[in-house]
């Protein structure tokens, strides 16, 4: 009986992981670094997260938790509530609809999908943006913000893949 | 069962026609997506209509994570004061920090000069000075990094526990940083000076023309409904106004740094990224400051004086005229 429930609690702790790890990097995201203009810059490194984990292990990343990853990411933030939410939503939509183009394919494709997904997330988070407060906002962090989570990605890629292969197996 | 993508592959591997129970599975997956997307949508809406329920939750989801942040942010703290002096070890050490400490001193007894130096005019003026209400503190450690992109504002770990209320003002040794917006239990949210949201009532200190500064979610906020005819120029020091009866007079804000026909740009004292511990001051003048004058939200083109419209306190306006000798030129330095 023992073991059973052990063996249980292991695989749902493992199961678990790759939502646990976003959230992680949010807290991450948000945790105070003191870097001259890094704050404007930040990488949406839970946008990586989704990503990833919607591309490789859809089945352990439900609907749901992106909503919730979403909410906790705005209440963090300081943003208005509801936009990175519908952002990861959409995100989420259009990489469950497109996850087969990048199975098994080189990591230069899945990073190349990710840029063009990371663009569409920032432009529709820029619009929302400048929609909920009526004025247009400058375009110029979100931009840099974009190139970030560009060059950032491959690293946390390489992460999560590792994490996949060994924990995940 | 969590709604995923399991059963939909599982589905469509499974031989033959789908059975009803997928088909309203599947429908219902679909109607999760669309249903969770109209939420946020609506949370959105919801925020925007500055409904309580939506400041409630992100006040909780904040408290529960803050002591989560907390223990991050300090071993974050020494991490970085590591590399800082090993930077300093590779720099002329010695003589760099004296000159920075001597400079902070320095800085600090300027504030206190010209303050000191604003106040015997107004008293000499004045026949009967009131003494202002007495102020008291709370230290808190800042928590998280300003939004970015969405938002200048950043969590503190000190709540109505501490005793923190709306609408405080947030200083550190240089100045002003911003208010409180936003209080949970323990933890709390500082809307900067750059905030788009912001409205900070503040005036010249050498002309006492009074104004708002308006933050922009940029680098560097704006003064703007200056009196017509103001004279401003680069350099000049802003400090709070008084008015609104939300900040105290005198609180050191910022320096214009770039004045034009358009607007008028000032640089803060208080370099936001660098913040490590902040104080938070109660100087007893919350009177006015209700929920509803806090509102946060407002359209760009109206822009209201946070809380409320100047409420003309004991001390008059006056139309400025710059004294003979003082007056300068927006295009001199």
């Amino acid at each position: 009986m023992k073991p059973a429930f052990w063996q249980r609690l292991d695989l749902w702790a493992r199961n678990i992981s790759p939502v646990g790890l976003t959230v992680v990097l949010i807290l991450i995201s948000v945790v105070p670094t003191h870097i001259p203009g890094y704050a404007s810059i930040v990488p949406q490194l839970a946008l990586m997260g989704i990503f990833h984990w919607t591309v490789f292990r859809p089945d352990l990343f439900p609907i749901w938790a992106v909503f919730l990853i979403g909410i906790l990411q705005d209440s963090l933030s300081g943003a208005p509530m509801g936009l990175n939410t519908m952002v990861y939503l959409t995100i989420f939509g259009v990489v469950l609809g497109q996850r087969r183009f990048f199975l098994g394919k080189t990591f230069f494709v899945e990073w190349l999908g990710f840029n063009i997904i990371c663009a569409g997330a920032a432009i529709q988070a820029w619009l929302l943006l400048s929609a909920y407060h009526v004025h247009f906002i400058a375009p110029g962090p979100v931009f840099f913000q974009y190139m970030m989570s560009m060059g950032v990605y491959p690293i946390l890629a390489w992460i999560m893949g590792r994490w996949q292969s060994s924990v995940l197996r | 069962m969590p709604i995923g993508l399991r059963e939909d592959s599982l589905v469509k591997q499974r031989p033959g026609a789908p059975t009803r129970v997928d088909v309203i599975r599947n429908l219902l997956q679909r109607f999760a997506y669309l249903g969770l997307i109209l939420a946020a949508f609506g949370l959105m809406m919801l925020g925007k209509a500055e409904t309580v329920i939506v400041e409630e939750v992100r006040a909780r989801i904040n408290d529960a994570f803050a002591p989560i942040l907390e223990a991050i942010a300090e071993p974050a703290g020494t991490v970085r004061s590591y590399l800082d002096e090993g930077r300093q070890f590779l720099a002329i050490h010695e003589e760099n920090q004296r000159l920075m400490q001597e400079n902070q001193r320095l800085l600090k007894w300027q504030t206190v000069a010209r303050k000191v130096e604003e106040e015997n005019v107004v008293l000499r003026d004045l026949l009967n000075f009131k003494v202002g209400p007495e102020a008291s503190y709370v230290a808190a450690r800042v928590i998280s990094d300003d939004g970015g992109t969405f938002s200048e504002s950043m969590l503190v770990y000190a709540g109505n526990r501490e005793g923190v209320k709306n609408g405080q003002a947030v200083v550190t040794g240089e100045g002003l940083v911003g208010r409180i917006a936003g209080v949970a239990h323990r933890s709390a949210r500082v809307l900067l000076l750059t905030d788009l949201n912001s409205r900070i009532p503040v005036m010249i200190e050498n002309s006492r023309a009074r104004g708002i500064l308006a933050g922009r979610n940029e680098e560097k906020p704006i003064l703007t409904k200056l009196p017509p005819g103001t004279i401003v120029s680069p350099g000049d020091r802003i400090v709070t106004s008084g008015h609104g009866g939300a900040f105290p007079q005198g609180i050191p804000v910022g320096l214009v740094s770039a004045v034009n026909d358009a607007l008028v740009e000032m640089t803060p004292f208080v370099d936001s990224q660098r913040l490590e511990i902040i104080r938070i001051v109660d100087y007893g003048l919350e009177g006015i400051l209700d929920r509803h004058r806090l509102r946060t939200d407002l359209p760009k083109e109206d822009i209201p004086v946070v809380g409320p419209k100047p409420v003309h306190t004991s001390e008059k306006m006056r139309t400025v005229v710059p004294k003979p000798g003082m007056e300068r030129r927006p295009s001199e330095p």
